[in-house]
């Protein structure tokens, strides 16, 4: 079911997706901004449009998994302009915009004309939890795409051939910092998240922990990102190797976010 | 043959004091001196006279200058500064020097005085132009010399300089231009090695850095985040068993060498090190001829771009011209009407005070309704062609309705 809202969302995003592109090839600054003025739009009506599915379920709108791809489209643009302001870096834009699109599409294009029936999760403490985990993921998402940029140009420089996307892109050290801004940012909220979850289901389930894929892929997810980080603290590990560690640990998050939700959990299922 | 911004703002006022020229200004650098005038008279060809004003100016002969001039008129001129202020005619194409030098030229002689409304809007256009042409091609993106080349590789690498250390092994022109260009842009610490003591502390003077004695390259290796190698040697000074132990005291931190020697100073195999990234001078050569190869393939569509603007630049001179003619024609026939009146009244002495006020009016009214039948030509100029505006000007003095377009 997508109502107008959800329409005015998928359009401004595409329309900031094509500025995000124009002003790869074109200096002139009012594109830059443009760019990003359609997308704080698109995030405003995007709220709107999340507000509204609330309103018209009477829960959180993300308790299904359209839902909760919708919220993960938000997080991920929140958190690429987060990181657009911070270092003033419009490059990456053209790459995490598909990403958004995509999540976006499926979300409001494929989701069922009538709500999901209410799980028994609900309460400020689940909402909190969907909130920070998804925010993680989506952090996640962003330093994936940075990693990936960051393993073509490093491999452009070491062949020696230099295209011409390669001058428009951030230097690789901005590439790696931001990498690692976005991955804090990732095993923060899923800290959050795992401990608001557990402290959910101590109270749904009686016990912390229950052995759940769920449980253990996302504890499985936040040491390989904490050791992400740690191993970048000296300059030991840094640059291309971490790049690919950060790929690696991505396949993981899309694992725990798709198959272990749909398929392998036992009590995390609400889809 | 170059002019001093004092030199310049004296020509352009002795041109427009000897009716040479009604505006002038003159650019300069050190590739081009580049006289822009409108003559008073619109029909007047200046070029002669400015060539000799040009000889004198720099004592030479005329038949000395003859080769290294050139000429241009009209819709070209407009055009020849549009690609100069675009970077078109400039050696390094694409430069962003040159832009900067017009504006400097501009601004220089609007302060004199020399200029009038033609070249104001010229030379307005010229920056605007510029300025498009930068931002909507790739003609000025990309580095075209091998040591600004070599520069910003390393900022791809590091983000910006500050805070960085480079080192210099050895000396050279090139690398004192990627020395230069470093600091330009930012770095903090310049170190300079040579087997001779007296080169490394004269080059370190020179480039505001710190000599540093070669006796170990390996410990050498260590701080700088940017290396240079410029040392005339049969075989590598820096080999990859080197590299290897400075990168694992540096922990691995990212070291960028750029090896300028001919033979080569640094092993090949150096380049496969984790986070070492090795170029020589081939490869930075390879890489300015395939910017310069992107930036001519801009060529075109920056062309284009200042073909739309000479059109729109001309229609508007085509247009100030016709009613600069306006005004000529007006007060050439107020005054001309004040001789005839004055001339023929003067010998009716029968008329009274009353009846020659009414003559006045008459005749002022006259003029003024043939002149008023000139209005509508001049408001809606829709034909660009001086030739044709002047047609349809002297069409409406005589009464005529204008052509249909």
């Amino acid at each position: 079911m997508i109502t107008p809202l959800g329409y005015a969302t998928l359009t401004l995003y595409v329309f900031a997706l094509v500025m995000y592109v124009w002003a790869l090839y074109d200096d002139r600054r009012w594109l830059g901004r443009m760019a990003t003025g359609l997308l704080v739009a698109g995030l405003a009506a995007h709220w709107l449009a999340l507000y509204e599915r609330s309103r018209a379920v009477h829960n959180i709108p993300y308790q299904d998994l359209y839902g909760s791809m919708s919220l993960f489209a938000w997080l991920l643009t929140l958190t690429y302009l987060g990181v657009e302001r911070i270092h003033r870096q419009r490059s990456v834009g053209p790459l995490i915009l598909p990403f958004i699109l995509a999540l976006m599409a499926v979300a409001t294009l494929l989701s069922p004309a009538s709500p999901v029936p209410p799980p028994p999760a609900h309460g400020p403490l689940f909402a909190l939890h969907v909130t920070m985990s998804i925010l993680a993921y989506s952090a996640f998402t962003l330093a994936f795409v940075l990693s990936l940029i960051y393993l073509l140009q490093n491999r452009l420089l070491r062949d020696r051939h230099l295209g011409r996307m390669f001058w428009r892109f951030p230097a690789l050290e901005l590439l790696e910092r931001m990498s690692r801004t976005s991955v804090f940012l990732g095993v923060g909220g899923l800290t959050a998240g795992v401990l608001l979850g557990f402290m959910w289901a101590s109270r749904i389930r009686g016990s912390f922990w229950n052995w759940d894929p769920k449980e253990i892929t996302s504890l499985l997810i936040l040491s390989l990102y904490a050791t992400y980080l740690w191993l970048g603290r000296t300059t030991a590990w840094r640059g291309a190797r971490a790049s690919l560690l950060c790929v690696f640990n991505f396949v993981f998050v899309v694992f725990s976010y798709t198959v272990v939700n749909l398929f392998l959990s036992h009590y995390h299922r609400f889809f | 043959m170059s002019f001093s911004p004092e030199q310049a703002r004296r020509a352009a006022a002795e041109l427009r004091q000897g009716s040479v020229l009604g505006e002038a200004v003159i650019v300069s650098t050190c590739n081009r001196s580049e006289i822009y005038g409108v003559t008073s008279d619109l029909d007047m060809d200046a070029s002669p006279a400015l060539e000799s004003y040009l000889a004198e100016f720099h004592s030479l002969v005329p038949a000395e200058l003859a080769e290294s001039v050139y000429r241009v008129r009209g819709r070209a001129a407009v055009r020849h500064l549009f690609r100069v202020a675009s970077g078109l005619d400039s050696m390094l194409l694409g430069e962003a020097e040159i832009l900067g030098q017009v504006r400097e030229a501009y601004l220089n002689a609007l302060e004199a005085g020399t200029t009038g409304h033609v070249l104001n809007r010229l030379f307005q256009s010229a920056l605007e132009v510029g300025k498009k042409v930068r931002s909507q091609t790739e003609i000025g993106t990309r580095p075209m010399s091998v040591a600004f080349a070599g520069v910003k590789l390393a900022e791809r690498i590091f983000g910006r300089l500050q805070s960085h250390t480079a080192l210099i092994v050895g000396a050279g022109a090139v690398s004192e231009q990627v020395v230069e260009h470093m600091q330009r842009r930012g770095i903090s610490r310049i170190l300079v090695a040579n087997r001779s003591v007296e080169h490394a502390q004269a080059l370190a003077k020179h480039v505001n850095g710190e000599a540093v004695p070669l006796d170990s390259l390996a410990e050498l290796l260590v701080t700088p985040n940017i290396v240079i190698t410029s040392v005339s040697s049969t075989t590598p000074i820096i080999t990859r068993a080197v590299v290897e132990g400075a990168m694992a005291r540096r922990h691995n931190r990212e070291l960028f060498v750029i090896d300028l020697g001919v033979p080569r100073n640094v092993e090949s195999h150096v380049g496969d090190l984790y986070n070492v990234y090795l170029y020589t001078i081939e490869d930075l050569t390879r890489i300015v001829e395939e910017n310069r190869r992107a930036r001519e393939r801009e060529i075109p569509r920056a062309e284009a771009i200042i073909a739309e603007r000479v059109e729109r630049f001309e229609e508007w001179h085509a247009g100030a011209r016709a009613l600069e003619l306006l005004q000529l024609l007006r007060e050439k026939l107020e005054h001309d009407r004040e001789e005839f009146l004055r001339k023929h009244l003067g010998t009716l002495e029968h008329l009274t005070a009353e009846d020659r006020k009414r003559a006045e009016r008459l005749s002022r009214e006259l003029l003024e309704h043939v002149l008023s039948l000139n209005e509508p030509a001049s408001r809606h100029s829709h034909e660009s062609s001086w030739a044709e505006q002047q047609i349809a000007a002297a069409r409406a003095l005589v009464g005529l309705a204008r052509e249909k377009p």
